[in-house]
């Protein structure tokens, strides 16, 4: 005889705080974009030389003992002097360090991701390390209305370094610098100044404006699609999405927004 | 599992996914612990409610010379150890005569602590009853108003649900409801004692209830607090937005536990509705053409 109990009403505290979902590693990503699917391998594959199933890989794996491999093919084109075997040992010394350092590096940037907590009311967790304590600190001291500029200083805190960058609308020329480039910028002010022909290509900028606007209109239907596409809809759509130069000349685009002086 | 080593066996792996953070998370475990001058009551009273606690419940055989609230980082360190989050500290001195802190962690820190001192205990032992079996979930039963006016009283009802409460299950066997743990608030101290449940035959389906004092029975009176701050604590009441319990759409329940439901119909054409065909009603052919006036008579084949 057993009694359904109804739903908890009285809240008790959790143990530990919930767990964060982590950010996707690079292959995840990568994944996504191309529209990879897991496949669910068999865990017993068919060995014909053995005539059986047996496993993938461990003890006793299909392809035969690895280690005790007795034969290393030169392939062609390959120095006859080297060794093989030195040369098959060294290279799975180094995928496993590749694919440490990969992990190692997701780690990195899932704890990096975790912990970037933009405007959050930072709780003491008690366990945070300096360099996330001195963060906050320098936050919590530029949130004033003068930026940080007339807050007291603690008795042995150090003097902040000023920026050199500063920003990249704080950034001044030094007053008493290069002369010859100074002249020269005036000149060309005033020759821009004087001259007939205006500065602004309309034509040019109107057309550069429509095309960032047709990107964004794309991205923003490309990720509603996302799942009905597959592989071959991702490759006919974009066909240069993710090179180097189209990357470059879209983020130049986005630096120039209001293009209608 | 962040960890800068991964697991290197499957056993580890399981031992690490037991310890991290999840959505549904463990029943709580509690660390029993001597201080550094426990007397013979406090001992006995950290062995009984270790009986209570069987499975959720680790029993320190060492004494350990620590003061809870003044430094709790050794009380953090056994935490993490052994993936206790309650935790109980009995300890004796002059100042304190037979001192219990009982307190709750969260993230492996601090989160509340209270300092109770016993006053007069009865043990297991002393009770010649028949007991329950371990691990069996008690009922918890709290009487006395100021355990909802006093801010300390409600934490310390709140710890103490936390500590006795056991195994969270969506269902319960009946017949293994033997266990009921009732606290009192009177007159600033607490009482706990514990009751076996009999069920006696009664003339209809529903057994007739006595309750037997059986095991531990405690009188304690509140001495000092370690309460959370306001913003921690909601920190830790924070749960996950993947528990809430989905709202099913057009299902609504009244206060008598009906159930209603809503349908959306569209806009009905009541001319055209399908109703019972009574074939008695049906128009004769000679009533129909009655009806017309011979407007538009048969047309006759001509030849």
């Amino acid at each position: 005889l057993v009694a359904r109990l109804p739903e908890p009403t009285f809240r008790l505290p959790r143990e530990k705080p919930p767990p964060r979902p982590r950010p996707p590693t690079r292959w995840e990503q990568f994944a996504r974009l191309k529209g990879i699917r897991r496949r669910k391998k068999t865990s017993l594959v068919w060995d014909e030389q053995a005539k059986e199933w047996r496993r993938r890989w461990g003890y006793r794996r299909a392809g035969g003992d690895p280690s005790r491999a007795w034969l290393a093919e030169v392939p062609a084109g390959a120095d006859p002097e080297e060794d093989q075997f030195a040369r098959l040992r060294r290279e799975k010394r180094e995928r496993v360090a590749r694919n440490e350092l990969n992990r190692l590096r997701n780690l990195a940037r899932a704890h990096r991701a975790g912990s970037a907590v933009p405007a959050a009311p930072l709780h003491p967790t008690g366990h945070q390390d300096r360099d996330e304590l001195r963060r906050v600190a320098r936050v919590a001291r530029v949130s004033t209305a003068s930026l940080g500029r007339f807050q007291p200083r603690l008795p042995k805190e150090p003097a902040e370094p000023p920026s050199r960058s500063g920003g990249k609308k704080r950034r001044f020329d030094p007053l008493l610098g290069n002369l010859a480039a100074e002249r020269s910028r005036q000149l060309e002010l005033l020759r821009d100044m004087g001259s007939k022909k205006p500065v602004l290509d309309i034509t040019r900028a109107v057309n550069k404006q429509l095309r960032q606007e047709e990107a964004e209109a794309a991205a923003a239907n490309k990720g509603k699609k996302q799942s009905k596409r597959g592989k071959r809809g991702r490759r006919q759509q974009r066909p240069g999405r993710s090179g180097k130069k189209s990357g470059a000349r879209r983020q130049q685009q986005q630096q120039k927004p209001a293009v209608g002086g | 599992i962040y960890c800068y080593r991964k697991p290197k066996t499957k056993r580890a792996k399981r031992f690490l996914e037991k310890r991290e953070p999840k959505l549904n998370e463990n029943t709580k475990n509690a660390m029993l612990i001597k201080g550094g001058n426990a007397n013979l009551t406090v001992t006995e009273v950290l062995k009984d409610i270790y009986a209570v606690k069987k499975p959720f419940a680790v029993l320190y055989k060492r004494k350990n010379i620590t003061r809870p609230f003044e430094d709790q980082t050794s009380l953090e360190f056994f935490s993490k150890k052994s993936d206790c989050s309650l935790f109980l500290f009995g300890s004796h001195n002059k100042k304190r005569p037979n001192n219990l802190i009982i307190g709750r962690m969260f993230d492996y820190h601090v989160l509340d602590m209270i300092e109770l001192g016993i006053e007069k205990f009865v043990s297991l032992k002393d009770v010649k009853n028949s007991k329950c079996p371990e691990g069996t979930k008690p009922m918890l039963i709290f009487a006395g108003d100021m355990f909802d006016v006093n801010e300390e009283y409600r934490r310390l009802k709140s710890l103490l649900i936390d500590f006795f409460r056991g195994p969270t299950v969506p269902s319960i066997r009946l017949a293994g409801l033997e266990y009921v743990l009732h606290f009192t608030a009177v007159d600033g101290k607490i009482y706990m004692r514990s009751y076996k449940v009999l069920l006696k035959k009664s003339g209809c389906k529903i057994p007739r209830i006595e309750l037997e004092e059986m095991g531990p029975s405690l009188d304690l009176v509140m001495r000092r607090t370690h309460l959370a701050s306001d913003d921690l604590y909601k920190l830790s009441l924070k749960q996950p937005k993947a528990l809430k319990p989905k709202k099913k759409k057009n299902i609504s329940h009244d206060v008598f536990g009906t159930t209603y439901g809503r349908i959306h119909m569209q806009k009905q054409d009541l001319s055209k509705l399908q109703t019972r065909k009574m074939k008695g009603l049906k128009k004769r052919p000679a009533e129909k053409s009655a009806e017309d006036g011979g407007a538009a008579p048969k047309k006759s084949k001509s030849a």
